[in-house]
């Protein structure tokens, strides 16, 4: 069972009581973007095996959207953090580094 | 290759079983190949024979990271059947069912094919309706289903309970020739007769790097060394995004886990092969007797093979309402393997934008039916640059809103 914290009500939740939201940080397009940035942002996904940044909403809970930083190879959660920012956070990146030199995910590392 | 026969086993049989031949070779790589397939499944495996079989393309090698059929082609539960809603996925799935009847014959080896009949059943008005027009519209695309109403629902199955309070059963989609056949023997009949052409099967043999030039592929790189190809073909499933990495390119693909699990065995009380969408599970009896049970993906990504247990308790606990005689059922195992889904639930076997490299992936939850069409309809796009069985199926459909959308017609079990 996957456990994650809820950043806004500090919930420890349960995957049960979260629901999945798919890759975070996904620019949104709109009128005037061209077909190949429209298809970037609808289907394109980074689907990375190792470090995935995503977005889950304490659906059973409080309601609100939150991302979290998890590794899709090892299912090991590095925290989780407001979904109201572009980028994730400075101490969840050192965190990663910490423990997986190198890596990368799209345009952050 | 000594071929298989009732003869043959007599012959055995009198010198006590010591002229069995191993069903493929195990060799070393050679330096450059006409055509490359990455991933020895069912859908890599299929590739290369057709390859061979209708296009006389046989200096292939088929290299694996693993063991033979050991993705989710050992993984599956092993239902076949073609009744689609789009005309496209139609036409592949039914090919691929139509080269299953054959497959034994054609490969000299047993993939134990049973056209047992799969309903799939209505439990809500909505599908009563989406399955009423599925119907029609096989019937326009020549794939033999009928709509069936409850009391024939329970003929064929009589084990069901189709009166249930929550979900009654209405009635189903009824495809007679579809059913089951022995997911490890396609790998293996399939390895055998590629083999057998002098292609080869190369197991525990990692691809760590696609290697180009001037934006055409020229080979790959592997734990066994650089193998040169003319052609190279991508069929690694749940992997896709990572090879698709390799070579340079972005995929529409999520991977995500997908679980199954068997009961102990059980007298044969179930000949038919039934799928609850609406609930989200399936079930059929295997010949040892075991029930075999599959349901939905997980919500998250994930590269692991192992899912969620919520998702099994889930499937259990609505399968229990329609078929109330599994509940005392001790469960035998229970797996997962990494499906790899698109935006519009249907495959892409596509050119890509490296030169003279292709792939074929986001089969998702439902490969194994699909496996001799989609070999057939790949090896012809690979061997001529176009196939019409794949048309339909290329990667620029998200460009331009040309879907297949199946995410809609075939629910969720696939």
């Amino acid at each position: 069972m996957l456990i994650l914290t809820c950043p806004y009500c500090g919930v420890e939740a349960d995957e049960t009581e979260l629901h999945a939201g798919g890759e975070a940080h996904i620019t949104r397009e709109t009128v005037g973007s061209s077909d190949e940035d429209f298809e970037d942002y609808l289907f394109q996904r980074q689907n990375p095996k190792g470090i995935h940044f995503e977005r889950w909403r304490h659906v059973y809970g409080c309601g609100k959207w939150f991302h979290a930083a998890r590794c899709t190879n090892t299912l090991e959660v590095f925290g989780t953090y407001s979904a109201q920012t572009t980028e994730p956070p400075k101490d969840i990146r050192d965190k990663i580094s910490g423990k997986r030199p190198g890596w990368s995910w799209g345009i952050f590392s | 290759m000594k071929r298989y026969s009732a003869f043959a086993i007599a012959r055995e049989a009198a010198r006590y079983h010591t002229g069995w031949e191993r069903a493929w070779r195990a060799p070393e790589p050679k330096k450059k190949y006409d055509a490359i397939i990455i991933g020895a499944g069912g859908h890599g495996l299929a590739t290369a024979y057709h390859l061979g079989k209708n296009h006389g393309i046989k200096n292939v090698a088929i290299i694996e990271k693993g063991w033979l059929g050991g993705g989710n082609t050992g993984r599956n539960t092993t239902i076949i059947r073609s009744n689609y809603l789009q005309d496209p996925s139609a036409a592949i799935y039914e090919k691929a069912r139509s080269l299953y009847e054959t497959m034994s014959q054609d490969l000299n080896y047993n993939v134990m094919f049973s056209p047992r009949g799969v309903i799939m059943l209505a439990q809500t008005h909505h599908e009563v309706r989406g399955y009423q027009r599925t119907a029609h519209a096989n019937a326009l695309q020549g794939v033999q289903t009928e709509w069936i109403g409850p009391q024939r629902v329970k003929e064929l199955c009589p084990i069901m309970c189709i009166d249930g309070p929550r979900y009654p059963v209405l009635g189903g989609l009824w495809q007679a020739r579809g059913g089951t056949a022995r997911h490890d023997a396609v790998a293996w009949g399939y390895a055998r007769a590629c083999s057998d052409m002098g292609m080869d099967v190369l197991q525990k043999c990692e691809v760590t790097a696609i290697r180009q030039e001037n934006g055409k592929v020229v080979g790959v790189t592997t734990t066994k060394g650089d193998i040169d190809c003319d052609k190279l073909g991508i069929v690694v499933a749940g992997h896709s995004g990572v090879l698709a990495e390799m070579a340079g390119f972005r995929l529409p693909i999520e991977s995500v886990a997908l679980q199954a699990l068997v009961s102990e065995p059980i007298k044969p009380c179930m000949d038919v092969v039934v799928m609850a969408n609406t609930v989200h599970g399936y079930m059929s009896q295997s010949d040892k007797g075991e029930m075999v049970i599959g349901g939905g993906t997980d919500g998250y990504n994930n590269y692991t093979q192992r899912g969620s247990f919520h998702h099994i308790e889930e499937t259990v606990r609505a399968l229990i309402e329609t078929f109330p005689m599994i509940s005392r059922l001790k469960m035998l195992r229970q797996w997962g393997g990494i499906v790899d889904v698109t935006g519009d639930r249907s495959p892409i076997l596509s050119k890509t934008p490296l030169e003279n490299c292709f792939i074929n992936c986001g089969w998702g939850t439902g490969g194994f039916k699909a496996i001799p069409g989609s070999g057939w309809g790949f090896a012809e796009l690979m061997a001529k640059g176009y196939s019409p069985l794949t048309a339909e199926f290329g990667l620029d459909r998200f460009k331009e809103g040309r879907f297949i959308d199946e995410s809609v017609a075939a629910g969720v079990a696939h």
